[in-house]
Protein backbone atom coordinates (compact mmCIF):
# COMPACT_ATOMS: atom_id res chain seq x y z
CA UNK A 1 0.00 0.00 0.00
CA UNK A 2 1.79 3.16 -1.29
CA UNK A 3 1.57 6.29 0.97
CA UNK A 4 0.61 9.61 -1.18
CA UNK A 5 2.26 13.46 0.09
CA UNK A 6 -1.20 14.18 1.89
CA UNK A 7 -0.33 10.89 4.49
CA UNK A 8 3.09 12.08 4.64
CA UNK A 9 1.83 15.37 5.60
CA UNK A 10 -0.82 13.83 8.28
CA UNK A 11 1.41 11.19 9.40
CA UNK A 12 4.28 13.92 10.33
CA UNK A 13 1.16 15.90 11.86
CA UNK A 14 0.80 12.97 14.36
CA UNK A 15 4.42 12.76 14.84
CA UNK A 16 4.89 16.42 15.72
CA UNK A 17 7.22 16.56 12.97
CA UNK A 18 7.74 19.61 10.95
CA UNK A 19 8.45 18.27 7.45
CA UNK A 20 9.32 20.86 4.92
CA UNK A 21 7.95 21.09 1.50
CA UNK A 22 10.68 20.52 0.36
CA UNK A 23 11.77 17.77 2.46
CA UNK A 24 8.34 15.90 1.79
CA UNK A 25 8.89 14.10 -1.96
CA UNK A 26 11.91 12.42 -0.91
CA UNK A 27 10.68 11.23 2.52
CA UNK A 28 7.98 10.19 0.49
CA UNK A 29 9.97 7.98 -1.71
CA UNK A 30 12.03 6.79 1.72
CA UNK A 31 8.91 5.61 3.27
CA UNK A 32 7.66 4.18 0.16
CA UNK A 33 10.77 1.97 -0.16
CA UNK A 34 10.17 0.97 3.26
CA UNK A 35 6.90 0.17 3.22
CA UNK A 36 7.49 -1.82 0.60
CA UNK A 37 9.74 -3.98 2.22
CA UNK A 38 7.95 -4.38 4.76
CA UNK A 39 4.86 -5.47 2.47
CA UNK A 40 6.46 -8.81 1.96
CA UNK A 41 4.59 -9.92 5.26
CA UNK A 42 1.15 -9.51 4.17
CA UNK A 43 1.93 -12.86 2.16
CA UNK A 44 2.28 -14.68 5.19
CA UNK A 45 -0.46 -17.05 6.62
CA UNK A 46 -1.10 -16.04 10.17
CA UNK A 47 -4.42 -17.20 11.10
CA UNK A 48 -4.42 -19.37 14.46
CA UNK A 49 -0.70 -17.63 15.43
CA UNK A 50 -0.74 -15.68 18.74
CA UNK A 51 1.17 -12.11 18.65
CA UNK A 52 4.23 -12.19 20.39
CA UNK A 53 5.00 -9.13 22.63
CA UNK A 54 7.45 -10.77 25.10
CA UNK A 55 9.91 -13.09 24.19
CA UNK A 56 8.99 -15.56 27.33
CA UNK A 57 5.15 -14.62 27.30
CA UNK A 58 6.03 -12.54 30.70
CA UNK A 59 3.01 -10.65 31.98
CA UNK A 60 3.79 -7.15 33.14
CA UNK A 61 4.58 -7.22 37.12
CA UNK A 62 2.43 -5.28 39.00
CA UNK A 63 4.25 -3.73 42.83
CA UNK A 64 2.39 -2.34 45.07
CA UNK A 65 1.18 1.13 45.21
CA UNK A 66 3.64 2.83 47.53
CA UNK A 67 5.94 5.85 46.83
CA UNK A 68 9.04 4.73 45.68
CA UNK A 69 10.66 7.93 44.03
CA UNK A 70 12.47 11.00 46.62
CA UNK A 71 11.16 14.64 45.64
CA UNK A 72 14.08 15.71 43.38
CA UNK A 73 11.88 18.64 42.09
CA UNK A 74 14.79 20.93 41.84
CA UNK A 75 17.25 18.91 40.01
CA UNK A 76 14.90 17.65 37.59
CA UNK A 77 13.64 21.11 36.53
CA UNK A 78 16.75 22.11 35.95
CA UNK A 79 17.06 19.85 33.53
CA UNK A 80 14.53 21.88 31.61
CA UNK A 81 15.32 24.33 28.64
CA UNK A 82 12.87 26.93 30.57
CA UNK A 83 11.04 26.57 34.11
CA UNK A 84 10.53 29.21 36.47
CA UNK A 85 9.13 29.39 39.77
CA UNK A 86 8.73 25.32 40.08
CA UNK A 87 7.00 24.92 36.46
CA UNK A 88 7.57 24.28 33.01
CA UNK A 89 7.70 27.10 30.89
CA UNK A 90 5.71 26.64 27.32
CA UNK A 91 4.19 29.15 24.88
CA UNK A 92 0.60 30.11 25.76
CA UNK A 93 -2.15 27.95 25.28
CA UNK A 94 -5.28 29.77 26.42
CA UNK A 95 -6.29 33.18 25.33
CA UNK B 1 49.14 -2.55 29.76
CA UNK B 2 46.58 -2.30 27.38
CA UNK B 3 46.45 -6.09 25.83
CA UNK B 4 46.23 -8.37 28.99
CA UNK B 5 42.64 -8.68 29.46
CA UNK B 6 39.99 -8.28 32.59
CA UNK B 7 40.82 -11.25 34.35
CA UNK B 8 44.84 -10.53 33.94
CA UNK B 9 45.05 -7.53 34.66
CA UNK B 10 42.20 -8.10 37.60
CA UNK B 11 45.38 -10.37 38.85
CA UNK B 12 47.72 -7.75 38.41
CA UNK B 13 45.98 -5.14 40.42
CA UNK B 14 45.82 -7.41 43.24
CA UNK B 15 49.54 -7.89 42.91
CA UNK B 16 50.22 -4.58 43.14
CA UNK B 17 52.09 -4.82 39.66
CA UNK B 18 50.94 -1.48 39.11
CA UNK B 19 47.66 0.49 40.93
CA UNK B 20 43.97 1.50 39.60
CA UNK B 21 45.20 5.09 39.00
CA UNK B 22 48.39 4.20 36.34
CA UNK B 23 46.08 1.77 34.57
CA UNK B 24 43.37 4.44 34.22
CA UNK B 25 46.26 7.23 33.16
CA UNK B 26 47.59 3.94 30.47
CA UNK B 27 44.00 3.93 29.03
CA UNK B 28 43.60 8.13 29.58
CA UNK B 29 46.86 8.55 27.65
CA UNK B 30 46.23 6.15 25.02
CA UNK B 31 42.92 8.20 24.24
CA UNK B 32 44.28 11.17 24.05
CA UNK B 33 46.59 9.62 21.29
CA UNK B 34 44.29 7.37 19.05
CA UNK B 35 40.64 8.59 19.89
CA UNK B 36 40.90 11.60 17.61
CA UNK B 37 41.41 9.43 14.18
CA UNK B 38 38.28 7.15 15.37
CA UNK B 39 35.93 9.28 17.11
CA UNK B 40 34.97 6.38 19.40
CA UNK B 41 34.41 8.32 22.74
CA UNK B 42 32.74 11.48 22.64
CA UNK B 43 32.72 12.19 26.78
CA UNK B 44 35.82 12.06 28.79
CA UNK B 45 36.20 13.17 32.49
CA UNK B 46 39.79 12.97 33.08
CA UNK B 47 39.50 14.18 36.97
CA UNK B 48 36.32 11.73 38.02
CA UNK B 49 38.21 8.69 36.26
CA UNK B 50 41.32 9.30 38.56
CA UNK B 51 38.86 9.57 41.36
CA UNK B 52 37.39 6.24 40.81
CA UNK B 53 40.84 5.12 40.11
CA UNK B 54 42.07 6.30 43.55
CA UNK B 55 39.13 4.86 45.44
CA UNK B 56 39.38 1.72 43.42
CA UNK B 57 43.27 1.43 44.90
CA UNK B 58 42.26 1.99 48.05
CA UNK B 59 39.60 -0.98 47.96
CA UNK B 60 42.47 -2.71 46.66
CA UNK B 61 44.67 -1.80 50.01
CA UNK B 62 42.19 -2.58 52.25
CA UNK B 63 41.85 -6.45 50.33
CA UNK B 64 37.72 -5.45 49.63
CA UNK B 65 38.34 -5.37 45.76
CA UNK B 66 35.20 -7.05 43.79
CA UNK B 67 35.59 -8.66 40.72
CA UNK B 68 36.21 -5.67 38.62
CA UNK B 69 37.87 -3.36 40.73
CA UNK B 70 39.79 -1.01 39.04
CA UNK B 71 39.06 -2.25 35.59
CA UNK B 72 38.71 0.58 32.95
CA UNK B 73 35.72 0.33 31.02
CA UNK B 74 33.28 2.96 28.57
CA UNK B 75 29.59 3.19 28.37
CA UNK B 76 27.83 3.54 25.41
CA UNK B 77 26.32 7.01 25.52
CA UNK B 78 23.04 5.49 25.48
CA UNK B 79 23.19 4.56 29.33
CA UNK B 80 22.54 7.10 31.62
CA UNK B 81 25.12 7.59 33.90
CA UNK B 82 24.56 10.01 37.11
CA UNK B 83 26.58 13.52 35.95
CA UNK B 84 27.87 12.58 32.84
CA UNK B 85 26.36 13.98 29.84
CA UNK B 86 24.45 11.58 28.42
CA UNK B 87 23.58 12.25 24.74
CA UNK B 88 22.64 8.93 22.80
CA UNK B 89 24.15 10.18 19.88
CA UNK B 90 21.54 12.97 19.24
CA UNK B 91 21.50 16.27 19.27
CA UNK B 92 18.14 16.30 21.34
CA UNK B 93 20.44 15.23 24.07
CA UNK B 94 23.43 16.66 23.31
CA UNK B 95 23.53 19.15 26.39
CA UNK B 96 21.59 16.57 28.88
CA UNK B 97 23.63 15.64 31.88
CA UNK B 98 21.50 11.85 33.40
CA UNK B 99 20.32 13.07 36.93
CA UNK B 100 20.39 9.07 37.58
CA UNK B 101 22.48 5.84 36.79
CA UNK B 102 20.77 3.07 34.55
CA UNK B 103 20.82 0.01 36.87
CA UNK B 104 23.70 -1.72 34.37
CA UNK B 105 26.04 1.42 35.10
CA UNK B 106 25.19 0.78 39.05
CA UNK B 107 26.08 -2.63 38.58
CA UNK B 108 29.78 -2.31 37.10
CA UNK B 109 30.52 0.68 39.29
CA UNK B 110 29.31 -1.48 42.09
CA UNK B 111 31.61 -4.32 40.46
CA UNK B 112 34.35 -1.66 40.58
CA UNK B 113 34.46 -0.60 37.43
CA UNK B 114 36.41 2.77 36.46
CA UNK B 115 34.58 4.90 33.92
CA UNK B 116 36.30 5.98 30.95
CA UNK B 117 33.96 7.91 29.23
CA UNK B 118 31.01 7.55 26.98
CA UNK B 119 31.35 6.07 23.36
CA UNK B 120 29.70 7.30 20.38
CA UNK B 121 26.71 5.34 18.51
CA UNK B 122 23.77 5.86 15.99
CA UNK B 123 21.23 8.02 17.07
CA UNK B 124 18.90 6.72 19.56
CA UNK B 125 20.58 3.50 18.51
CA UNK B 126 18.55 3.62 14.81
CA UNK B 127 21.84 2.53 12.14
CA UNK B 128 24.46 -0.27 11.46
CA UNK B 129 27.31 1.95 10.40
CA UNK B 130 27.57 4.75 13.23
CA UNK B 131 27.02 7.48 10.63
CA UNK B 132 23.66 8.83 12.09
CA UNK B 133 25.21 10.02 15.04
CA UNK B 134 25.02 14.26 15.60
CA UNK B 135 28.36 13.27 16.83
CA UNK B 136 29.80 12.57 13.39
CA UNK B 137 30.86 9.07 12.48
CA UNK B 138 33.22 6.37 13.88
CA UNK B 139 35.90 4.97 12.07
CA UNK B 140 36.87 1.54 11.81
CA UNK B 141 40.52 0.84 13.48
CA UNK B 142 41.04 -1.50 10.81
CA UNK B 143 40.82 0.56 7.96
CA UNK B 144 39.85 4.65 8.93
CA UNK B 145 38.12 4.99 5.63
CA UNK B 146 35.58 1.83 6.52
CA UNK B 147 32.66 2.09 9.28
CA UNK B 148 32.98 0.42 12.93
CA UNK B 149 29.55 -0.77 12.04
CA UNK B 150 26.59 0.08 14.78
CA UNK B 151 24.92 1.31 16.62
CA UNK B 152 27.36 0.38 19.47
CA UNK B 153 29.80 1.59 16.68
CA UNK B 154 32.08 3.92 19.50
CA UNK B 155 32.04 0.96 22.03
CA UNK B 156 33.51 -1.58 19.22
CA UNK B 157 35.87 0.66 17.78
CA UNK B 158 37.49 1.40 20.93
CA UNK B 159 37.65 -2.08 22.26
CA UNK B 160 39.43 -2.43 18.93
CA UNK B 161 41.81 -0.10 19.46
CA UNK B 162 42.30 -1.01 22.80
CA UNK B 163 41.30 2.13 24.65
CA UNK B 164 39.30 0.39 27.33
CA UNK B 165 39.51 -3.10 28.56
CA UNK B 166 35.18 -3.63 27.70
CA UNK B 167 32.22 -1.45 27.00
CA UNK B 168 29.02 -1.30 27.34
CA UNK B 169 26.53 -1.66 24.19
CA UNK B 170 22.70 -2.38 23.39
CA UNK B 171 21.59 -4.90 21.20
CA UNK B 172 18.06 -4.02 19.48
CA UNK B 173 18.28 -5.77 15.68
CA UNK B 174 22.07 -6.45 15.83
CA UNK B 175 23.81 -3.46 17.38
CA UNK B 176 26.11 -4.88 19.70
CA UNK B 177 27.07 -8.30 17.49
CA UNK B 178 27.20 -6.48 14.12
CA UNK B 179 29.90 -3.89 15.06
CA UNK B 180 31.96 -6.10 17.22
CA UNK B 181 31.92 -8.14 13.91
CA UNK B 182 33.12 -5.25 12.04
CA UNK B 183 35.59 -4.04 14.23
CA UNK B 184 37.04 -7.37 14.77
CA UNK B 185 35.84 -7.90 18.54
CA UNK B 186 34.08 -9.91 20.97
CA UNK B 187 30.26 -8.82 21.77
CA UNK B 188 27.35 -10.47 23.76
CA UNK B 189 23.62 -9.98 23.53
CA UNK B 190 22.05 -11.70 26.16
CA UNK B 191 18.64 -13.42 26.51
CA UNK B 192 15.77 -10.15 26.24
CA UNK B 193 14.91 -9.26 30.04
CA UNK B 194 18.51 -10.67 32.05
CA UNK B 195 20.27 -7.11 32.00
CA UNK B 196 18.05 -4.63 33.31
CA UNK B 197 16.74 -1.76 30.64
CA UNK B 198 16.21 0.89 33.41
CA UNK B 199 18.03 3.98 32.45
CA UNK B 200 19.06 2.72 29.13
CA UNK B 201 17.54 5.69 26.56
CA UNK B 202 14.66 3.04 24.86
CA UNK B 203 14.51 2.47 21.36
CA UNK B 204 12.42 -0.53 20.94
CA UNK B 205 11.36 -1.84 24.40
CA UNK B 206 10.49 -5.37 23.33
CA UNK B 207 13.78 -5.98 21.99
CA UNK B 208 16.41 -3.51 23.21
CA UNK B 209 18.56 -5.49 25.40
CA UNK B 210 21.81 -4.66 26.86
CA UNK B 211 25.56 -6.66 27.01
CA UNK B 212 29.61 -6.24 26.59
CA UNK B 213 31.65 -5.79 24.25
CA UNK B 214 35.48 -7.05 25.18
CA UNK B 215 38.40 -8.74 23.55
CA UNK B 216 37.45 -12.14 24.53
CA UNK B 217 34.96 -14.94 25.71
CA UNK B 218 36.34 -14.67 28.90
CA UNK B 219 36.02 -10.99 29.65
CA UNK B 220 32.57 -10.84 28.21
CA UNK B 221 31.99 -13.36 31.19
CA UNK B 222 33.37 -11.01 33.88
CA UNK B 223 31.34 -8.47 32.27
CA UNK B 224 28.04 -10.14 32.15
CA UNK B 225 28.61 -11.31 35.69
CA UNK B 226 28.17 -7.95 36.90
CA UNK B 227 25.71 -6.75 34.35
CA UNK B 228 22.82 -8.91 34.62
CA UNK B 229 20.47 -9.52 36.92
CA UNK B 230 17.17 -8.97 38.44
CA UNK B 231 15.57 -5.44 38.57
CA UNK B 232 11.98 -4.16 39.86
CA UNK B 233 12.45 -0.95 37.75
CA UNK B 234 12.13 -2.79 34.61
CA UNK B 235 8.91 -4.29 34.13
CA UNK B 236 10.45 -6.80 31.46
CA UNK B 237 13.08 -8.09 33.78
CA UNK B 238 13.40 -11.54 34.36
CA UNK B 239 12.85 -12.63 38.34
CA UNK B 240 15.69 -15.35 37.91
CA UNK B 241 18.69 -16.35 40.68
CA UNK B 242 22.05 -15.17 39.97
CA UNK B 243 24.32 -17.10 37.85
CA UNK B 244 28.20 -17.01 36.95
CA UNK B 245 28.55 -17.17 33.22
CA UNK B 246 32.65 -17.79 33.38
CA UNK B 247 31.42 -21.19 35.29
CA UNK B 248 32.01 -23.77 31.87
CA UNK B 249 34.32 -21.75 30.46
CA UNK B 250 36.48 -24.58 30.47
CA UNK B 251 34.32 -27.08 29.56
CA UNK B 252 35.73 -29.34 26.79
CA UNK B 253 33.21 -28.96 23.50
CA UNK B 254 33.40 -33.24 22.57
CA UNK B 255 30.15 -33.91 21.79
CA UNK B 256 28.69 -30.24 21.39
CA UNK B 257 26.09 -30.50 17.98
CA UNK B 258 26.41 -26.89 16.11
CA UNK B 259 23.31 -26.09 13.75
CA UNK B 260 24.09 -24.60 10.61
CA UNK B 261 21.41 -22.91 9.26
CA UNK B 262 20.74 -23.38 5.43
CA UNK B 263 19.67 -19.57 5.07
CA UNK B 264 22.91 -18.11 6.69
CA UNK B 265 24.64 -19.57 4.23
CA UNK B 266 23.32 -18.13 1.08
CA UNK B 267 25.11 -16.30 -2.14
CA UNK B 268 23.84 -12.61 -0.59
CA UNK B 269 27.48 -13.63 1.46
CA UNK B 270 30.61 -12.24 1.04
CA UNK B 271 33.12 -15.34 -0.03
CA UNK B 272 35.76 -14.66 2.16
CA UNK B 273 33.00 -14.33 4.89
CA UNK B 274 31.79 -17.77 4.41
CA UNK B 275 35.36 -18.98 3.86
CA UNK B 276 36.15 -17.91 7.33
CA UNK B 277 33.14 -18.70 9.13
CA UNK B 278 33.55 -22.78 7.19
CA UNK B 279 37.46 -22.94 8.18
CA UNK B 280 35.87 -21.55 12.26
CA UNK B 281 33.63 -24.76 12.14
CA UNK B 282 36.42 -27.09 10.53
CA UNK B 283 38.52 -25.49 13.94
CA UNK B 284 34.89 -26.72 16.14
CA UNK B 285 35.34 -30.12 14.28
CA UNK B 286 38.83 -30.80 15.52
CA UNK B 287 37.39 -29.83 19.16
CA UNK B 288 34.82 -32.09 19.03
CA UNK B 289 31.93 -30.57 17.75
CA UNK B 290 29.36 -32.53 15.09
CA UNK B 291 27.47 -30.06 12.79
CA UNK B 292 23.83 -30.60 11.71
CA UNK B 293 22.34 -28.50 8.85
CA UNK B 294 18.91 -26.97 10.31
CA UNK B 295 16.31 -24.52 8.90
CA UNK B 296 14.72 -21.49 9.91
CA UNK B 297 12.19 -21.37 6.86
CA UNK B 298 10.97 -17.54 8.61
CA UNK B 299 14.15 -15.55 8.47
CA UNK B 300 13.66 -13.92 5.47
CA UNK B 301 10.98 -12.34 7.47
CA UNK B 302 12.87 -10.80 10.00
CA UNK B 303 13.56 -7.75 8.58
CA UNK B 304 9.74 -6.58 7.58
CA UNK B 305 8.96 -7.69 10.88
CA UNK B 306 11.59 -5.57 12.84
CA UNK B 307 10.86 -2.19 10.42
CA UNK B 308 7.18 -2.84 11.80
CA UNK B 309 7.93 -3.27 15.47
CA UNK B 310 10.93 -1.38 15.87
CA UNK B 311 9.85 1.97 14.75
CA UNK B 312 6.17 1.39 15.72
CA UNK B 313 7.97 0.89 19.57
CA UNK B 314 10.35 3.78 19.27
CA UNK B 315 7.72 6.26 17.71
CA UNK B 316 5.85 5.71 21.02
CA UNK B 317 9.22 5.71 23.16
CA UNK B 318 10.37 8.92 21.03
CA UNK B 319 7.03 11.02 21.31
CA UNK B 320 8.65 12.02 25.12
CA UNK B 321 11.35 14.52 23.36
CA UNK B 322 9.08 17.37 23.25
CA UNK B 323 11.68 20.31 24.51
CA UNK B 324 9.48 20.73 27.62
CA UNK B 325 11.06 18.88 30.47
CA UNK B 326 14.86 18.18 29.14
CA UNK B 327 16.74 18.31 26.37
CA UNK B 328 16.78 20.48 22.91
CA UNK B 329 14.15 23.13 22.23
CA UNK B 330 13.85 24.74 18.90
CA UNK B 331 14.48 28.66 19.62
CA UNK B 332 11.92 30.27 17.49
CA UNK B 333 8.07 29.23 16.96
CA UNK B 334 4.69 30.44 17.15
CA UNK B 335 2.84 28.43 19.35
CA UNK B 336 3.05 25.08 21.71
CA UNK B 337 2.51 22.41 18.59
CA UNK B 338 4.72 24.86 16.30
CA UNK B 339 7.08 24.34 19.06
CA UNK B 340 7.21 20.69 19.75
CA UNK B 341 7.11 20.15 15.94
CA UNK B 342 10.41 22.58 15.13
CA UNK B 343 12.17 21.03 18.44
CA UNK B 344 11.85 17.50 17.22
CA UNK B 345 12.13 18.53 13.56
CA UNK B 346 15.71 20.48 14.48
CA UNK B 347 16.69 18.11 17.07
CA UNK B 348 16.23 14.41 15.60
CA UNK B 349 18.08 13.31 12.53
CA UNK B 350 16.99 11.93 9.29
CA UNK B 351 17.37 8.58 9.95
CA UNK B 352 14.94 8.91 13.54
CA UNK B 353 12.56 10.88 11.70
CA UNK B 354 12.08 8.08 8.91
CA UNK B 355 11.26 5.62 11.76
CA UNK B 356 9.41 8.02 13.87
CA UNK B 357 7.15 8.19 10.13
CA UNK B 358 6.98 4.43 9.56
CA UNK B 359 6.22 3.64 13.38
CA UNK B 360 3.29 6.26 13.73
CA UNK B 361 1.69 5.26 10.21
CA UNK B 362 1.93 1.54 11.08
CA UNK B 363 0.11 2.41 14.42
CA UNK B 364 -2.60 5.05 13.23
CA UNK B 365 -5.86 4.55 12.81
CA UNK B 366 -6.71 1.49 10.96
CA UNK B 367 -3.38 -0.03 10.48
CA UNK B 368 -2.74 -1.69 13.75
CA UNK B 369 -3.58 -5.32 12.73
CA UNK B 370 -2.04 -5.21 9.22
CA UNK B 371 1.04 -3.84 10.57
CA UNK B 372 1.76 -4.39 14.61
CA UNK B 373 -0.16 -7.04 14.79
CA UNK B 374 0.80 -9.44 12.11
CA UNK B 375 4.46 -8.44 12.95
CA UNK B 376 4.07 -9.92 16.29
CA UNK B 377 2.39 -12.78 14.67
CA UNK B 378 5.18 -13.37 12.05
CA UNK B 379 7.01 -12.45 15.18
CA UNK B 380 6.25 -15.78 16.81
CA UNK B 381 6.70 -17.75 14.24
CA UNK B 382 10.06 -16.66 13.40
CA UNK B 383 10.87 -17.69 17.25
CA UNK B 384 9.16 -21.25 16.63
CA UNK B 385 11.60 -21.61 14.09
CA UNK B 386 14.71 -21.45 16.67
CA UNK B 387 12.69 -24.00 18.51
CA UNK B 388 12.50 -26.40 16.29
CA UNK B 389 16.20 -26.33 15.35
CA UNK B 390 17.29 -26.56 18.82
CA UNK B 391 15.70 -29.54 18.93
CA UNK B 392 18.40 -30.87 16.70
CA UNK B 393 21.40 -28.87 17.94
CA UNK B 394 22.96 -27.01 21.26
CA UNK B 395 24.16 -23.75 19.45
CA UNK B 396 23.56 -22.32 15.97
CA UNK B 397 26.63 -20.73 13.98
CA UNK B 398 27.16 -18.33 10.76
CA UNK B 399 27.96 -15.31 10.19
CA UNK B 400 27.55 -12.25 11.85
CA UNK B 401 27.27 -10.07 8.99
CA UNK B 402 27.23 -10.36 5.50
CA UNK B 403 30.05 -9.00 4.51
CA UNK B 404 33.30 -7.38 6.41
CA UNK B 405 33.07 -3.85 6.99
CA UNK B 406 32.33 -1.23 4.31
CA UNK B 407 33.49 2.17 3.41
CA UNK B 408 31.72 5.45 5.09
CA UNK B 409 29.16 6.85 2.73
CA UNK B 410 28.72 3.95 0.83
CA UNK B 411 25.30 2.81 2.09
CA UNK B 412 24.14 6.16 3.77
CA UNK B 413 22.24 6.95 0.52
CA UNK B 414 19.99 3.56 0.95
CA UNK B 415 18.17 2.54 3.86
CA UNK B 416 16.50 -0.48 3.08
CA UNK B 417 20.60 -1.61 1.52
CA UNK B 418 22.23 -0.40 4.84
CA UNK B 419 19.18 -2.36 6.96
CA UNK B 420 20.19 -5.30 5.33
CA UNK B 421 23.74 -5.24 7.43
CA UNK B 422 21.59 -6.81 10.02
CA UNK B 423 19.73 -10.11 8.14
CA UNK B 424 21.44 -12.49 10.20
CA UNK B 425 21.33 -10.50 13.19
CA UNK B 426 17.76 -9.84 13.82
CA UNK B 427 15.52 -12.97 14.10
CA UNK B 428 17.95 -13.38 17.05
CA UNK B 429 16.10 -10.19 18.98
CA UNK B 430 12.59 -11.23 17.77
CA UNK B 431 12.89 -14.45 19.36
CA UNK B 432 14.54 -12.87 22.73
CA UNK B 433 17.78 -16.01 22.39
CA UNK B 434 20.99 -15.00 23.36
CA UNK B 435 23.68 -14.55 20.48
CA UNK B 436 27.25 -13.41 20.77
CA UNK B 437 30.09 -12.68 17.83
CA UNK B 438 33.57 -13.24 17.95
CA UNK B 439 36.45 -12.87 15.49
CA UNK B 440 36.97 -14.99 13.27
CA UNK B 441 39.48 -14.42 10.23
CA UNK B 442 40.27 -11.48 7.82
CA UNK B 443 39.30 -10.55 4.45
CA UNK B 444 41.72 -10.09 1.78
CA UNK B 445 41.90 -5.91 2.58
CA UNK B 446 42.56 -7.08 6.51
CA UNK B 447 39.02 -6.54 7.64
CA UNK B 448 37.90 -8.67 10.44
CA UNK B 449 35.09 -11.49 9.79
CA UNK B 450 32.49 -12.45 12.96
CA UNK B 451 31.66 -15.29 13.88
CA UNK B 452 27.96 -15.38 15.42
CA UNK B 453 26.72 -18.02 17.95
CA UNK B 454 23.04 -17.84 18.66
CA UNK B 455 22.06 -20.05 21.92
CA UNK B 456 18.49 -21.43 23.34
CA UNK B 457 17.05 -19.02 26.00
CA UNK B 458 19.38 -18.46 29.05
CA UNK B 459 22.13 -20.33 27.10
CA UNK B 460 24.75 -17.41 27.68
CA UNK B 461 27.10 -19.66 29.63
CA UNK B 462 27.51 -22.28 27.13
CA UNK B 463 27.65 -19.68 24.22
CA UNK B 464 30.91 -18.13 26.45
CA UNK B 465 32.02 -21.71 26.66
CA UNK B 466 31.95 -22.67 23.11
CA UNK B 467 33.41 -19.25 22.36
CA UNK B 468 36.09 -19.29 24.92
CA UNK B 469 37.44 -23.20 23.64
CA UNK B 470 37.80 -21.52 20.13
CA UNK B 471 39.92 -18.69 21.42
CA UNK B 472 41.78 -21.11 23.32
CA UNK B 473 43.06 -22.64 20.14
CA UNK B 474 43.09 -19.83 18.03
CA UNK B 475 44.75 -15.97 18.12
CA UNK B 476 41.98 -13.94 15.75
CA UNK B 477 41.04 -12.32 18.99
CA UNK B 478 44.22 -11.39 19.71
CA UNK B 479 45.24 -9.43 16.90
CA UNK B 480 45.12 -5.29 17.18
CA UNK B 481 44.91 -3.08 14.31
CA UNK B 482 48.69 -2.03 13.49
CA UNK B 483 47.93 1.90 13.99
CA UNK B 484 46.75 1.15 17.33
CA UNK B 485 49.24 -1.42 18.48
CA UNK B 486 52.05 1.12 19.94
Amino acid sequence: MALAIDDVRRVAQLARLRIEDAQAAPMLAELNTILHLIGEMQAVDTSGVEPMSHPRDVAQRLRADEITEPDRRAALLALAPRAEAGLYLVPKVIE
Amino acid sequence: MFQLGIAETARQLAARAFSAVELTQHFLDRIRRHNARLNAIITLDEARSLAAARTADEHIARGKAGSLTGIPILHKDIFCANGWRTACGSRMLENFVAPYDAHVVSRLEAAGTVILGKTNMDEFAMGSSNETSWFGPVRNPWRTSAVPGGSSGGSAAAVAARLALAATGTDTGGSIRQPAALSGVCGLKPTYGVASRYGMIAFASSLDQAGPIATSAQDLALMLNAMAGFDARDSTSLERAAEDYARDLERPLRGLRIGLPKEFFSDAVQPEVAAAVEAAIGEYRRLGATSVEVSLPNMHLSIPVYYVLAPAEASSNLARYDGVRYGYRADAFDDLVDMYERTRAEGFGAEVKRRIMIGTYVLSHGYYDAYYLKAQKIRRLIATDFARAFEQCDVIMGPTSPTTAFELGSRTSDPVQMYLSDIYTIAVNLAGLPGLSIPAGFDAAGLPVGLQSIGNYFAEARLLNVAHQYQRATDWHRRVPADFAG
